[in-house]
């Protein structure tokens, strides 16, 4: 056990345990509020495994949450805090979604055209925030907020100016550049699923092989842990700084280009900030910054936004609470302290005996 | 009347995987300073932690004063009398020094705090125990010495009569060393009782009644101090014969390696603290750069590794000028650093050791191809480099955090001297690490000379500059202001150079 302890098993319980308070709690708020917890919470379950298409509409949801939260983790791996996440994907979803609808091009070229425009958007979007850090110390996390306001009323202000269509939203992109999958929609009862879900699980991958693999990925991690001994083993601290918000950018882009390209076709006026971005600092942490976490934790929080409605409807649950859960969740994260704390107090009184 | 104040029968204490103290038995007199000796992570620290209520041992009883207790917690330590002077404070550092003590048994008036009684009850033990503290002066503002001093009279404050002090004197100045000595000295004649933990033999000759060895866990006995000797004290904790006159043939200089040519160096807050500096160290030559600590000694090292930029003057390094390249550049040029903080610049302490290891080298072929690093490769050299040098460490993919100084120490010297570099910058190399490292060290240096490198070793300790250089280049005021042969000079020679003192003390060697 001591050796579970200390080890990743326990790595793998804290967040089991938060997520296990966070619905506990949510629970007893349901029974405060007069609702019946097991009633709401099988309602819950069934509206996101209970048929089909609410399965595909959660993995639909996850999708953009998967790229955001590695995002935020690829900034975190290398000592950065991406809070900027939000605004590189409404750059990415915006950009892609002009280049879907201003070129004329066949699929083969398009669509990746499109995704890999929704990426350099956000990695500019992250790059600005990196090189202010890297060359004027100015801290990222001021900078990435800020840059998120600049994001979402800059892209409101360009579709407003040139590229409205109907209501507050552009035109629909080009089939060229579309996502949309007919095939996975049938399979699940024309769901808004789409062939972005697997882009999403290869970008797990593909973070898993920078960081874990690569000479780049060795040295980011370094620069994360320790800035003055990378600096003497003759890594680019700032260049190092600069390429991981852009990379992280990046990945925060083409997650806004799923949205984009896949799942609404269109980009539109944004009455407020979509919160991809910010959940992707929930699930990063829930995931601790590790790519198989990353994706189940996308998974949980994609099918507790998706759940919530059959809540409402059918246990006439409000939906804030799932928000409320999802909050707890990472509050019982966050505070894993206590929890490893009150583990070794379990362990320890055992050994005792 | 019981003997003991503290007895500590037995005791075994095991973490997953390893036993950290085993079949130890340590038991202290009242009003003795007792040393508690053993080599880095040989379980000195677990022992006390033990002692202090941080670490509940599987096997064993404590008792003090002859009355058998529980310590589940520090804060029983602390009413049982037991105060701990961490080897790294635990200080705020903008508070004042009552501010401090005080901390979390603040004496209350109404709600508010009583500050000035605080701070007469603080000025009276530091004249009663001539500790010289000034009780309002701040943390951030006051030196390494007068900070312990601060974490002393907070045990005192706390009304401790058994000290343990967890290597007082790694961070002090020899002065302060003197003056930290007298202050146990006074502690004593109080009646307090003193749990000494160090590595450093001299000092428990000096100060100390009585000793107990640990090796690798396991207690090895106590012996009296007097009658004892530093070899018979360093046998019994290394456990074989140490020999502390470094073995070293006669240099045979050849070929210039490091030429620093009037370098000029500026520190962070931008005054000069390398003066129109010239140094030269040749192959087969070790040049020992002596002097008092902060005389841009620092400064000095960061310039020639390329950590630092010179203002003006050069640097060269096998003909190669290398004044204001990058310090991969510099490094590839030939140089291998031993870094003076190695927790700071030497190691990523939350990468493994293997990785440490292959720090400076991962980018190269065969570990790199086109951008993938082939872990298995690097895993396997680290492995082979980690028995080479003999680093004790469970595996290659431990991480470095966990190692002691010693071992981490030695993983560094593997990563730097196993790159064949043409100059060896070793900047206090064997700081903090205990006879056996620092023999295995010095051992090294002069291995790396032999083969035909040249070394610069920075150091602090006259003792160190003396036993293992060839030539010793005293600094003072970013100035070399001598160069002597290590064999012609005494330690009060090299004490006046390093002070400032005349230049005709010693002759300078052209």
């Amino acid at each position: 056990m001591k050796n579970f302890m200390q080890g990743r098993g326990f790595n793998i319980l804290i967040p089991l345990i938060a997520i296990f308070f966070g619905f506990a709690a949510g629970a007893v708020i349901m029974l405060f509020s007069g609702n019946n917890p097991i009633e709401g919470y099988s309602a819950l379950i069934a509206g996101i495994i209970g048929e089909p298409y609410d399965f595909g509409e959660t993995l639909q949801r996850m999708t953009p949450l998967i790229f955001s939260g590695l995002a935020v983790a690829f900034a975190f791996r290398t000592g950065l805090l991406n809070i900027g996440v939000e605004g590189q994907l409404i750059v990415g979803w915006f950009t892609s979604v002009y280049v879907g609808l201003a070129i004329e091009a066949p699929m083969i070229i398009h669509l990746p055209l499109a995704i890999t425009a929704g990426a350099v958007a956000g990695a500019l979007w992250g790059f600005v925030p990196g090189y202010l850090k890297a060359r004027f110390q100015v801290h990222e996390v001021i900078v990435t907020i800020m840059m998120n306001y600049i994001a979402m009323h800059v892209t409101n202000s360009l579709i407003r100016t040139y590229l409205l269509d109907s209501g507050q939203r552009t035109g629909f992109i080009n089939s060229t550049a579309s996502l949309e999958s007919g095939f996975l929609s049938e399979l699940t009862q024309f769901s808004r699923l789409h062939w972005g879900f697997f882009i999403a699980a290869a970008a797990c991958v593909l973070m898993w092989f920078i960081l874990w693999k690569t000479k780049k990925g060795f040295e980011l991690r370094s620069v994360g842990y320790n800035k003055n001994a990378s600096l003497y083993a003759g890594m680019n601290v700032n260049a190092n700084i600069i390429l991981s918000m852009s990379v992280s950018g990046a990945f925060a882009g083409a997650g806004g280009a799923m949205v984009g390209l896949g799942t609404y076709q269109y980009a539109n006026i944004l009455p407020a900030f979509t919160n991809i971005g910010f959940d992707g600092i929930a699930v990063a942490l829930l995931g601790a910054s590790t790519s198989v976490g990353i994706f189940l934790a996308a998974f949980l929080f994609g099918g507790l936004q998706q759940g919530a409605n059959m809540m409402q409807s059918r246990a006439g649950v409000a939906p804030e609470l799932v928000e409320i859960i999802i909050a707890l969740i990472i509050f019982f994260v966050a505070s894993s302290y206590i929890i490893r704390w009150g583990l070794g107090r379990l362990t320890s009184r055992k050994g005792d005996k | 009347m019981v003997e003991y104040v503290i007895e500590m029968n037995d005791i075994r204490k095991e973490f997953p995987g390893i036993v950290a103290n085993d079949n130890i038995t340590l038991q202290v007199k009242q009003g003795e300073i007792h040393a508690l000796l053993g080599e880095n992570g040989a379980g000195k620290s677990t022992l006390m932690n033990v002692l202090f209520g941080l670490y509940q041992p599987e096997r064993g009883e404590i008792k003090v004063r002859g009355e058998k207790v529980n310590i589940n917690d520090p804060n029983v330590a602390n009413d049982l009398g037991i105060g701990m002077v961490h080897q790294h404070f635990m200080l705020v550092q903008n508070f004042s020094v009552t501010e401090n003590i005080i901390l979390g048994s603040e004496p209350t008036s109404r709600g508010t705090i009583n500050l000035k009684k605080a701070e007469k009850d603080v000025q009276e033990i530091s004249d009663r125990y001539g500790l010289r503290v000034d009780p309002r002066a701040k943390i951030e503002d006051i030196s390494v010495g007068m900070q312990q001093r601060a974490e002393i009279l907070k045990t005192l404050y706390r009304g401790a009569e058994i000290l343990i002090f967890d290597e007082p004197t790694a961070a002090l100045t020899p002065q302060e060393i003197k003056e930290l000595i007298q202050i146990m000295n006074n502690l004593i004649k109080e009646g307090k009782s003193i749990i000494l933990i160090t590595h450093k033999l001299k000092e428990i000759l000096q100060v100390c009644d009585r000793c107990t060895v640990i090796r690798r866990g396991v207690g090895v006995g106590t012996v009296e101090v007097e009658g004892a000797t530093e070899s018979s004290l360093a046998e019994m904790m290394v456990g074989r014969e140490v020999s502390f006159q470094v073995e070293k043939g006669p240099a045979s200089p050849k070929e210039l390696v490091l030429d620093v040519k009037d370098l000029v160096v500026e520190d962070s807050r931008g005054v000069d603290v390398v003066n129109k500096l010239n140094l030269q160290v040749r192959e087969g030559e070790i040049i020992g750069l002596a002097g008092v600590d902060g005389n841009g000694q620092t400064e000095l090292v960061e310039a020639i590794t390329g950590l630092r930029k010179a203002k003006s003057g050069t640097i060269s390094i096998s003909g190669t000028d290398t004044t204001s390249l990058k310090p991969r550049k510099v490094t590839e040029t030939g140089i291998g650093h031993i870094p003076q903080d190695r927790h700071k610049h030497g190691l990523v302490l939350d990468f493994t050791i293997g990785e440490n290891v292959l720090l400076q080298t991962y980018y190269q072929k065969p570990f790199t191809n086109t951008g993938v690093l082939n872990y298995n490769l690097m895993y396997e050299k680290a492995k082979s480099l980690i028995e080479e040098y003999d680093v004790r460490t469970p595996s290659e993919k431990t991480q470095a955090r966990a190692l002691s100084g010693g071992n981490q120490q030695k993983a560094i010297i593997a990563r730097e001297v196993d790159r064949s570099p043409n100059l060896l910058v070793a900047a206090q190399p064997t700081r903090g690490l205990d006879v056996g490292a620092i023999e295995f060290i010095h051992r090294k240096l002069i291995e790396e000379r032999d083969k035909g490198r040249a070394v610069l070793l920075v150091s602090l300790e006259l003792e160190e500059v003396m036993n293992v250089s060839d030539k010793i280049a005293v600094i003072y005021e970013g100035e070399i202001v001598a160069i002597v042969n290590s064999d012609e000079t005494t330690e009060q020679e090299l004490g006046l150079l390093m002070a400032g003192g005349s230049k005709e003390a010693g002759e300078p060697a052209t």
